[in-house]
């Protein structure tokens, strides 16, 4: 496939399918709780409303409560270009890529924040400190977690270390790569705002983490912001999905095993939030640190590898 | 270009004399030490950088009319590196300055922060040419004492003494173990001349390691190495806005200069002296930003993370010589690289948020976080040049934290890639401390940047906010361009550190794979921008003929919200501190509401800090009363003292007997 044809590709997939990840979700939830539950494409039908949709903002807020939906999201496209999809490539991939991903969540996570504190209110200074405490808490397993990745490859980037799995190699020796991927599972939950860790459902805004920042935002800006949230959660997906499935190099079939791979994430994530109920707050940092120990375990099974 | 650099130097003397001389006249003075120092930081600055670019090294005999040596001065690439962070970085603290110390005008003599400010830049500028110990030694303290007059400032106010009075203790302690260091190695070479001790003391381990631990704690302390940096958080915030940005920017800097002249003496290095520059980096960087996160003092928040910057740069000297040693030229240049880079970033993005800091405390006379609140609207320009230097501190993308950061990020994966796994655990342990920094950082600077400009003010301020003079905003610009400059385009700020770390690591090292790193970088901030700017469009566009209302924000159905119940910096910071409490030295006092009908309810906290708290105030206070011991031998009379003169010739008289009969 040209490049700009493969870039035109990547791009459609990041514009259009997070929101269908929604949309399973919820179909997963209603189908576990015996409901018939909201259509499968009304994530879009929300995202088409808001857009059409006047806003309001608070008197108190600034150019900064504008910009913190468009520089989120901003910052989650040019992450999405970093990220390799139906293939092993990616159109913005370099070597230490797996570090600018990182940075750019942190930027949009920054904007998010800031674009709450600038509301004034204290619910949403509630929200920004509790997503500061964990996503610093959750950080490290993440970089932690991208090492473990590419270690084999030597070389800090998504396709290095895509290419430098072996998937006809014995299954001891992608022991390291099944950790972290378990352990990249444990993050997407924790930084999509997804039970146990917060509940995106919740209408109490004492509980809430992610949608208590996004209070006051309306119109566009919120569809922005909807939009942010599910690409988040298609790009982890992305890299779970690289982790434990090999991808032939052919961007169709890759496309395939993209989408059934999305799809299986999503009623996986569906139904964990089925059978769990929100962990208490003071309780998250134990998850997140369970987390970093699953990828301790993908580093520690890395160099009883190379060490054998 | 090196004779830019002396003529800058002597420029700055001059007008320091001068701005002495014109003491009388509190506006003249400034006047001369502000166009002095302009001048100064100009020419130096281009000569550094041409010097840079052209790859030169000069060398300078004087004969000095001592009886210890000669005075050699000279510049090579890693020299002409500092020189351009201290002419950058002095520049712009003395355009701020320029517009800063006039509001003390009539309340104290400017004199001494001018003439004090001009002599300080001098001696940085001497200790980087220094090329003998003994040189180096009296600039270094001719840097200390400048400094410590320029944190003295406002010296009629008690605590400002009393962090003065800490300063000058902490680096005159400091400096006892660059005395013993230079002793040392000027023993084993014969001479103090740094090109001498270079040949000599590579030659024994033993000698080498002790060189470098020396240098640890001689530099550390000036740099601001954890524990060695509990003078930090208060001369910072007692010292004007502008001399802050200039400690905090270049001056603890000098720390990492004499630890990496020091490390090219020492010849190859050992890989445990990268673990211990691991370790230093990691806690410092953890440590210093957890305590920043604890504070309530604006100034003080940013004297911490110059603790926890100085750790990335540690970070990324352990990475370098973790790679140097064993023969990674990749991780070895990256490491490097990403630390020297740290430094001049580190200089820029700190300068900025100081004098941000600067223009909150001149316009609503508090640095109280939880005073302030709603400062973006009174003043966009501050809080705009705040918001880019709080983003740059994160290491966000687009901005220039993030190219040196991610330069010690790739080095250390890499290296734990390419290492053996003994030697590779260390690097990826310096992954695991950028992270947490970085998380933690950006909660913090959230804080900062959140609850001093947005939201409402939670205390009727003082006096109306309002921009600062327009000095003061022009330098704050100046210094935001330069952040987005290297951010936007990192290859030529990395072409600049690279002869500097071709001296440190392996010359010729493998920058390949770097180097299309820096172009991707460039694009990734090409494609934020203009994503940035589509998306903008688009919602102006969706807006257009929609209705845009204004509206109280949602207050969850609360009808009679007040300012006063916005999160403030301390409710945002306890519960991202509440996992680390045991780390964080903290005592609170509340009184909670109680009852149906409350009626008072109190809440009082107190941030110390561990390492003075816990483990430098108890080693003082024992070793205080060991020496008190001493006191039998002080009885205040003459005939005991001259007994004690007599019986020190005794003793040395029989020694040297001794010695005599011994050959």
């Amino acid at each position: 496939m040209s490049p700009p044809l493969a870039l035109a590709l990547h791009a459609a997939l990041l514009a259009g399918l997070p929101p269908l990840m929604l949309g399973v979700i919820a179909r997963t939830k209603a189908w576990a709780a015996g409901r018939r539950g909201p259509p499968l494409l009304q994530p879009y039908h929300d995202l088409a409303r808001l857009l059409r949709k006047g806003a309001v903002y608070s008197r108190t807020t600034t150019a900064i409560f504008a910009a913190g939906p468009i520089v989120s999201l901003a910052a989650l496209l040019t992450a999405g270009l970093l990220t390799p999809l139906a293939t092993n490539h990616a159109p913005l991939g370099f070597m230490g890529d797996i570090v600018a991903f990182g940075c750019l969540l942190a930027l949009a996570r920054f904007m998010t924040m800031a674009a709450a504190l600038d509301t004034g209110s204290s619910f949403e200074g509630l929200g920004a400190s509790r997503e500061a405490t964990f996503s610093a808490l959750t950080e490290p397993t993440l970089f932690l977690i991208l090492a473990v990745l590419c270690l084999p490859a030597g070389s800090p980037s998504f396709e290095g270390a895509w290419n430098a799995v072996s998937w006809a190699a014995p299954g001891l020796a992608r022991a390291p790569l099944l950790a972290a991927a378990a352990a990249l599972f444990l993050v997407l939950l924790a930084e999509n705002s997804r039970i146990p860790v917060d509940d995106p459902t919740t209408h109490l805004e004492l509980t809430m983490i992610h949608e208590v920042m996004v209070l006051d935002h309306s119109g566009p800006d919120f569809a922005f912001i909807l939009h942010a949230a599910a690409l988040k959660l298609f790009l982890f997906g992305g890299l779970l999905i690289h982790a434990v499935l090999p991808f032939p190099g052919d961007p169709w079939a890759g496309l395939a095993i993209l989408l059934a791979g999305q799809l299986a994430l999503a009623v996986l994530v569906g139904t964990v939030e089925s059978v769990m109920a929100r962990l208490r707050l003071v309780q998250v940092p134990q998850f997140l640190i369970g987390g970093f120990a699953v990828a301790v375990v993908g580093l520690v099974a890395h160099f009883y590898r190379i060490g054998r | 270009m090196f004779d830019l650099a002396l003529a800058a130097a002597a420029i700055l003397c001059l007008s320091a004399v001068l701005a002495a001389i014109v003491a009388r006249s509190d506006r003249l003075c400034l006047r001369v030490g502000t166009a002095g120092a302009l001048l100064a930081s100009a020419l130096g600055a281009v000569g550094a950088a041409g010097a840079l670019l052209a790859g030169e090294e000069r060398s300078l005999h004087l004969q000095w009319p001592l009886p210890v040596g000669e005075l050699h001065v000279g510049t090579d690439p890693l020299s002409s590196f500092f020189l351009l962070c201290i002419f950058t970085v002095s520049g712009l603290a003395a355009i701020y300055g320029a517009g800063y110390l006039p509001s003390h005008l009539g309340t104290r003599r400017l004199a001494p922060a001018v003439a004090f400010f001009n002599l300080l830049v001098a001696a940085m500028v001497l200790v980087v040419v220094a090329r003998d110990g003994i040189l180096l030694i009296v600039a270094w303290e001719i840097m200390s004492i400048a400094s410590f007059f320029l944190v003295a400032f406002e010296h009629d106010r008690a605590d400002v003494r009393r962090a003065a009075f800490t300063y000058l203790i902490a680096s005159q302690l400091g400096v006892v173990f660059l005395f013993i260091l230079f002793a040392l190695l000027g023993r084993a070479a014969g001479s103090y001349d740094f090109d001498l001790l270079r040949a000599t003391a590579a030659s024994t381990s033993g000698l080498a390691n002790a060189a470098f631990l020396l240098a640890l704690v001689g530099f550390g302390t000036k740099a601001g190495f954890w524990p060695l940096h509990v003078w930090l958080p208060d001369a910072h915030p007692a010292a004007p806005s502008h001399v802050s940005a200039l400690m905090s920017g270049v001056m603890i800097k000098m720390g990492i200069y004499g630890l990496l002249r020091t490390l090219l003496f020492l010849g190859p290095p050992p890989a445990w002296w990268g673990v211990v520059l691991v370790a230093i980096g990691a806690v410092s960087g953890i440590l210093g930003v957890l305590q920043a996160l604890a504070q309530h003092d604006l100034k003080r928040l940013l004297a911490y993370h110059s603790v926890e910057n100085i750790g990335i740069i540690a970070l990324g000297i352990g990475v370098g010589l973790l790679g140097q040693s064993h023969a990674q030229p990749a991780v070895a240049f990256l490491g490097f690289a990403g630390a020297l880079l740290h430094v001049l970033n580190h200089g820029l993005f700190k300068t900025l948020l100081f004098q941000g800091a600067g223009s909150v405390l001149h316009a609503t006379r508090t640095a109280d976080l939880d005073s302030l609140g709603g400062l973006q609207r009174r003043m966009p320009t501050t809080g705009l040049t705040f918001l880019i230097g709080a983003a740059a501190i994160c290491g966000l993308p687009l901005l220039n934290g993030f190219v040196s950061e991610w330069l010690v990020f790739v080095g250390a994966l890499r290296g734990g890639a390419s290492l053996p796994p003994a030697w590779a655990l260390p690097s990826l342990v310096a992954v695991l401390a950028l992270a947490l920094i970085g998380g933690l950082a950006v909660a913090c600077f959230v804080k900062a940047y959140g609850v001093v400009f947005l939201g409402e003010p939670r205390t009727p301020l003082p006096a109306p906010a309002h921009e600062p003079a327009r000095a003061m905003r022009v330098a704050m610009i100046l210094s935001s361009l330069l952040c987005v400059a290297i951010g936007l385009w990192p290859a030529g700020a990395v072409r600049l550190v690279a002869p500097a770390v071709a001296l440190l690591g392996t010359p010729g090292s493998d920058a390949s794979g770097t180097a299309a790193g820096l172009s991707a970088i460039t694009s990734v901030a090409v494609v934020i921008l203009a994503s940035a700017a589509g998306l903008t469009l688009v919602r102006a566009l969706l807006l257009r003929s929609r209705a845009v209302t204004r509206a109280a924000t949602w207050g969850c159905g609360y009808a009679a919200p007040t300012p006063r119940m916005q999160y403030t910096a301390a409710s945002f910071a306890s519960t991202v501190l509440e996992p680390f409490a045991p780390v964080i030295y903290s005592k609170t006092h509340a009184e909670p509401p109680r009852g149906h009908f409350p009626t008072a309810a109190r809440y009082e906290e107190y941030v110390g800090d561990m390492a003075g708290e816990r483990i430098l105030l108890p080693a003082y206070r024992r070793l205080l009363d060991l020496l008190g011991r001493a006191r039998v031998l002080q009885q205040g009379r003459i005939q005991l003292y001259l007994a004690y003169i007599f019986i020190t010739l005794i003793a040395l008289l029989v020694w040297q007997l001794a010695g005599m009969r011994g050959r």
